[in-house]
């Protein structure tokens, strides 16, 4: 496992980027929604596109597209993988 | 030690603060486990397939096309609405006139009293049946377009483009959901905004859901735009300017909607907007008939018994007001004629105002009551044509701004009476169903005041 | 003739409720239930003149108490006990929906998988072994297409075999991490010396270990009840009805 220091967040990685997802920084009822939907460390999520206005951006996980807003996308911890 | 005591010696086996990680373990490895499975029993043959959504994503919430795209999908929808409805509606008023000489005649010979007729067949009879003529045929082609739509699973991608407007409103993303049931019917709509959590945030759905309009304020908008907005356009081109006008009315609802919502975010309802996700599911294709069938099916029962429940009462009640008299004036003019002032100022007069009131109880029936109380018989007209209406209104005083005004107001005024009981049900508050009866009627009072005092002051009628 | 009582369970936007629809016909009515404002819609229907009941649990992602939907849904397969729950999966997202799949296998062993969707899966290239993955989870696996009304034949004669006890299955059981699976297994003892063999323990204790308090209330609740009731279950009685019809 990485130091948290060498990691990125979800937020910054690219649109067609693939995202290996280390650590779920944020706490309570939001942790519990986002790891049902396969937001999960270990989960290797696909940064799809933002939305016409630039927020929020959609991600394929577990199969499905869910799209998050910044503020929620900034909170989830790990590194962007080669394709 | 009892079965409880000793369950609840267990209950505490894991110290609070590392309840997150546990979580987090056992769902991960849920997932871990889900992949696996997959990975053993699904073959992905065709990836172009499998994303075929994302690409149509790429055009549907794209920076360039993604607005425009819905601003022409929710005007193809109007357009058809508005080609498509006018000749069945004059089918069946002129159906309903036909079924009303037999029913005239059976009461002549049956020696019926004068007033007996005047309540069950000029109140009543005629009530229902405009309501049913005037309502029907756009809602059987509005909505299983809109059904379409929905089940095409256009919808979410609505709330993905305007969810950022949304977010600096202060208002939740899923809020964009919530409307759209507004187009149908603001009651069911505020059953709805149960999908939005935060109760701020539900809130301010709550409180705003009534500028998107409703089921029975489409033929009010339509037929206004149709009569004095789109003048001197014929055939195509009238629909299509008499579209432009209700798609204008709709996004100038949507615009007050965010700004009620920030105005509230900032004062009553203060707060940020709670974290949320969105699913974005793949584009389906719709069973086409299925969901026609269903869509208008649904609609037809839902205002025949509108109609029944809501408008045959409120035809008799009108009827009622407007014969029976105090001096040599009905009831009806009276109160009329205490509303003319206001309504004046406003760009309307006493009887539009008299009709929103005692129309309270449904949308739809708002126009009904507005031409009943124009004519001095007191029973709704048989309305042969849009000429003898308009004429109706043009001696009436009506001019541009008259069907200007009501237009606005109609979008903007009071939630109708069933939504109110909703909005109170789910709020369990008198004080916020005041504020959701409060806030719409200050705005459609000083939006209709300013529009009248900036056209009259340019002298522009 | 008894009455089989089947729980209906999946994600949201599955086409539970077309199933539901495919299933029952007309034949609804909506209730509330254990006093909760989460309604739930149940309706009969007929196979080989059998009389078969559908509970439709509301759609969720997974069932620990995130939402009320949650714990309803959960409540209902683990206190009510239907003859079967009919898990319906989204063949198009599989994953996500084999995570909800994974956590109704530890809670009853009574359990009928249906992947739904299926002609969409197809369109989209996706090739499904339902064989294997029934082999793997240890329950029927049954391709249908609720829409289009295909294999609804095949999953009812399945329902009916196994209310009726011919299918016998054999759940897989979720695999933890090994500090996590010892502490599950010390607790699952306790659990099921206090509770009897009533109860699911292994996914009791794994509730316990997730300190899952709104659980832990709903199962003395139920404790409670049936000690004043002289221990027999309800199966089918808590089920409020008010009156039917669809609101607007």
């Amino acid at each position: 496992m990485k130091d948290q220091s060498d990691m990125t967040t979800l937020y910054l990685a690219q649109s067609g980027q693939k995202f290996l997802i280390q650590k779920v920084k944020i706490k309570g009822d939001l942790k519990r929604r986002l790891l049902d939907l396969g937001f999960v460390p270990g989960s290797v999520v696909e940064v799809l596109k933002a939305s016409p206005l630039g927020d929020p951006v959609s991600y394929r996980v577990a199969g499905t597209v869910i799209a998050l807003r910044k503020e929620e996308s900034q909170l989830l911890f790990g590194e962007v993988i080669q394709r | 030690m009892d079965q409880q005591q000793r369950l609840d010696a267990l209950a505490a086996v894991t110290p609070a603060e590392e309840l997150d990680h546990i979580r987090e373990s056992i769902v991960s490895n849920l997932f871990q486990k889900s992949r696996e499975l997959c990975s053993k029993s699904v073959v992905i043959q065709d990836k172009n397939q499998l994303y075929k959504s994302e690409k149509l994503d790429r055009i549907f919430t794209s920076k360039v096309w993604g607005f425009p795209i819905m601003l022409g999908l929710l005007g193809v929808v109007f357009y058809l609405t508005i080609a498509g409805a006018n000749v069945p509606s004059s089918m069946l008023a002129n159906f309903f006139g036909w079924v009303e000489g037999y029913i005239t005649l059976a009461f002549t010979a049956m020696n019926a009293p004068e007033w007996l007729h005047g309540l069950l067949v000029l109140g009543l009879y005629r009530g229902t049946s405009w309501v049913v003529s005037v309502m029907l045929p756009p809602m059987a082609i509005f909505f299983p377009v809109f059904a379409l739509l929905e089940n095409y699973g256009y919808l979410p991608r609505v709330a993905f483009n305007l969810d950022r407007l949304f977010k600096k409103s202060g208002a939740h993303g899923k809020q964009s959901l919530t409307m759209a049931m507004g187009f149908g019917c603001n009651a069911a709509a505020i059953m709805s905004t149960r999908i939005i959590e935060s109760p701020r945030e539900r809130m301010l759905a709550i409180l705003t859901n009534n500028f998107v309009p409703c089921n029975g304020r489409w033929p009010t908008l339509i037929l206004l735009a149709s009569l004095f907005m789109a003048v001197g356009f014929t055939g195509g081109m009238h629909t299509l300017v008499t579209a432009f006008v209700v798609m204008g009315m709709v996004l100038f609802g949507v615009i007050i909607t965010l700004l009620v919502s920030w105005m509230l975010s900032k004062t009553a309802l203060k707060g940020t907007p709670s974290h949320y996700t969105l699913e974005l599911p793949p584009y389906r294709k719709p069973k086409m008939l299925n969901t026609i069938l269903r869509a208008s099916l649904d609609k037809t029962i839902y205002v025949l018994r509108r109609a029944v429940k809501v408008a045959a009462p409120a035809g008799v009640l009108t009827w009622v007001l407007a014969n029976i008299y105090i001096g040599d004036t009905s009831i009806l003019l009276h109160f009329v004629q205490f509303l003319d002032p206001f309504g004046q100022l406003l760009g309307m007069d006493g009887f539009i105002l008299m009709a929103f009131i005692i129309g309270m109880p449904a949308n739809e029936i708002v126009l009904p009551i507005l031409l009943m109380g124009y004519l001095s018989t007191g029973a709704l007209t048989e309305v042969e044509d849009m000429a003898a209406l308009k004429q109706i209104f043009l001696d009436n005083g009506w001019t541009w701004l008259t069907a200007l005004n009501m237009m606005l107001f109609s979008l903007l005024h009071f939630p109708c009476g069933t939504t109110l009981v909703n909005i109170f049900k789910e709020t369990k508050s008198w004080k916020w169903t005041f504020v959701a009866f409060a806030i719409p009627t200050v705005i459609a009072i000083g939006v209709t005041f300013a529009v009248a005092q900036v056209i009259r002051g340019f002298g522009w009628v | 003739m008894k009455e089989y009582t089947i729980a209906l369970a999946g994600n949201p936007n599955t086409g539970k409720s077309t199933l539901f629809n495919a299933l029952t016909g007309l034949k609804q009515h909506t209730g509330n239930w254990a006093g909760k404002t989460v309604t739930l819609a149940s309706g009969y229907y007929r196979y080989k003149n059998i009389p078969l009941k559908i509970v439709d649990l509301p759609g969720t992602y997974s069932l620990f108490s995130n939402s009320e939907d949650e714990e309803v849904a959960r409540d209902y397969i683990v206190f009510e006990k239907p003859d079967v729950t009919l898990l319906v999966l989204d063949a198009t997202s599989l994953e996500r929906s084999l995570n909800l799949a994974l956590q109704v296998l530890e809670m009853t062993d009574q359990v009928l998988i249906c992947l739904n969707l299926m002609d969409e899966a197809k369109k989209k290239g996706l090739k499904i072994n339902a064989k294997q993955l029934s082999k793997n989870l240890g329950v029927p696996v049954i391709p249908i297409s609720a829409r289009n009304r295909e294999g609804l034949d095949v999953l009812s004669d399945t329902l009916l075999k196994m209310c009726s006890g011919t299918i016998k299955t054999k759940p897989y059981k979720m695999k933890y991490r090994e500090e996590i699976e010892a502490k599950i297994i010390k607790l699952e003892k306790e659990l099921s010396e206090i509770l009897g063999p009533d109860y699911p323990a292994r996914w009791l204790a794994i509730r316990f270990l997730d300190g899952d308090s709104k659980l832990i209330a709903a199962l003395k609740n139920k404790l409670a009840s049936n000690g004043e009731g002289g221990g027999v279950h309800g199966s089918t009685t808590a089920l409020g009805r008010s009156g039917g019809g669809h609101s607007c």
